[in-house]
């Protein structure tokens, strides 16, 4: 993977901007009387993201997120609802992984994978009622 | 006096130390010396066969060396006789095969069994299945907050009688080292059968079977320099020669005939198939290795190292350290940083190669009890040096440094 980083700025994977948004993460609590809701769950890890959505003619009005866990999950599920907000339903449904991981920018190693896709499947099986699960499936 | 451990000469026999690793997860599993996989390799390359089976010289010495790993952990553990000794993939199986072989007989509607929120999950979901299946109620002993069994709690609990009581010699998560032998007697004078899960209590601080006086005590090879596949379950003789075999086949029968079959005696009636011949050869030379180290000398070892962990990591700030004070504990430290995630915290270790666990140690209801979802583990082990303590607080700091 990377080499030991001079700043914390250019560390290679725990990039300025995946810290930015895992201690400052963007539309972070809870909506009221969301349409949709869902919380998906690592228990390997223990991490947990939930997802509410207020969905207005077939468009995602408005998102919040929450759950804990370690920077990459976090920081994952931040950029995610940037994404989401404002975005057709039916585009959201093309998000796949290549996309959340695009996003991360990072070179994610087997054994984090799952903590960088947990927000997409809680937007997977949340939003669209598909099978949960899972990274293995590609 | 008790012998001091060499370390320096024993990390020479340890190869991988020269990929430059600082090791500090050895309670999940441990390196394994030269001597050990030389073992293996010369079965491999000098006597490869089957065992019991064949009528040639190498089966022969196949077979001499296979059995003779038994009597090597005979020794090891004081039982009173190699029947008592059978051989296992791991403690898992060897608490797999007491829930099915001795709780599918003995445990009944409306029985107690009793476990500690310290166990480690195969110490727990073998009993989960049993106790579903049979109608048995499982009570879970509570840890006060050092992270050590409530022994009153437990007192309390057999009072009402519990057929089995199964618990961990030391737990995996916190290091805490249990009072096993009051536990062990107090059950026993309640009437109940008592299994120990040796897994993290014989690679450090040895037993010996007959002066703890449980029914059964399993334990894993491949955590106490053995290969991975090869462990062991102790039984008391007389509980085994009335249980029914585990898995049925090839080599764990005397004769097989249509209108029935008369099942091998001991140990062999619990070994079906054909075994895990090579590693169990290494196991006997991972005894043997630990033997001339003297159990004594590995203990004081790792209570000089896990001392020297406790302070190093105390003065770390923002750093929480879980279980009981290094003198009443194992080789292993559980410790979280604020807010960093202990996966986080290990992604950075790992960049300088220092391997260290982040999860839940599968002690899922001890995380819940502590009010976590996942801790940092360090564990040591005989090869463990005060540098490599040195390189972990090296690698927090780095990560408080980028996570500040
Ligand atoms: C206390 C304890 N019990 C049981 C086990 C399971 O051992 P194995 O996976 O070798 O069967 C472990 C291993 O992590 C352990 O630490």
């Amino acid at each position: 993977m990377s080499t030991r980083a001079g700043t914390a700025a250019d560390d290679q994977f725990y990039r300025e901007y995946i810290l930015d948004h895992y201690k400052n993460p963007r539309n972070f609590g809870r909506l009221e009387n969301p349409d949709i809701s869902h919380e998906e769950d690592n228990p390997l890890c223990g991490d947990v993201i939930g997802m509410d959505f207020r969905v207005k003619d077939g468009v995602i009005e408005d998102i919040r997120f929450h759950g804990r866990g370690c920077a990459i999950s976090q920081a994952s599920a931040s950029l995610l609802t940037e994404r989401l907000k404002g975005l057709p339903l039916e585009d959201a449904k093309k998000i796949g992984k290549a996309d959340v991981l695009g996003e991360l920018g990072i070179d994610i190693s087997p054994a984090r994978i799952k903590c960088a896709l947990l927000s997409l499947k809680v937007l997977k099986v949340g939003a669209y009622g598909l099978a949960g699960n899972d990274e293995d499936e590609e | 006096m008790i012998k001091t451990l060499d370390v320096e000469t024993i990390r020479k026999d340890f190869p991988i130390f020269k990929t430059g690793i600082a090791y500090l997860d050895s309670a999940n599993t441990s390196q394994r010396p030269r001597q050990v996989t030389a073992a293996m390799v010369e079965y491999f390359e000098k006597f490869n066969s089957n065992v019991h089976r064949a009528a040639y010289r190498i089966a022969e010495e196949a077979t001499v060396r296979y059995e003779a790993t038994r009597e090597k952990v005979r020794d090891l553990i004081n039982a009173a006789s190699t029947k008592e000794i059978i051989y296992t993939r791991g403690t898992t199986e060897a608490i797999n095969l007491v829930a099915y072989s001795w709780g599918r007989k003995h445990i009944k509607h409306g029985d107690l069994i009793v476990l500690t929120l310290l166990e480690h999950h195969s110490n727990i979901v073998p009993w989960q299945i049993l106790a579903a299946e049979k109608g048995a109620t499982i009570e879970y002993v509570d840890i006060d907050e050092r992270g050590e069994l409530r022994l009153d709690q437990f007192q309390k609990l057999l009072e009402h009688s519990p057929k089995l009581v199964a618990f961990g010699q030391v737990s995996n998560a916190l290091g805490t080292i249990n009072p096993a032998q009051e536990m062990v007697a107090a059950a026993k004078a309640a009437g109940a059968t008592v299994l120990v899960d040796g897994a993290q209590g014989a690679p450090h601080q040895g037993v010996d079977v007959r002066a703890l006086g449980c029914d059964f005590y399993a334990f894993s090879g491949h955590k106490m320099l053995g290969p991975t596949g090869a462990g062991i379950l102790y039984g008391r003789r007389e509980l085994l020669e009335a249980m029914d075999p585990f898995m049925s086949g090839g080599d764990m029968i005397k004769a097989v005939r249509i209108e029935g079959t008369t099942y091998h005696e001991l140990p062999w009636k619990f070994e079906a198939g054909t075994q895990a011949i090579a590693e169990v050869i290494g196991l006997g030379a991972a005894v043997d290795y630990l033997s001339a180290l003297g159990m004594d000398a590995v203990r004081a070892h790792e209570r000089e190292i896990t001392e020297y962990a406790y302070e190093a990591l105390s003065d770390v700030e923002g750093l929480t350290l879980y279980g009981p004070p290094p003198s009443r504990r194992a080789g292993v430290i559980s410790f979280s940083i604020e807010g960093i995630h202990p996966h986080d915290l290990a992604t950075i270790a790992d960049r300088d190669q220092v391997c260290l666990r982040a999860g839940h140690h599968c002690a899922m209801p001890l995380m819940t009890r502590l009010g976590v979802a996942a801790t940092a583990r360090a564990s040591f082990y005989v090869y463990t040096q005060k540098d490599e303590v040195d390189r972990l607080v090296g690698s927090i700091k780095e990560a408080q440094r980028i996570f500040k």
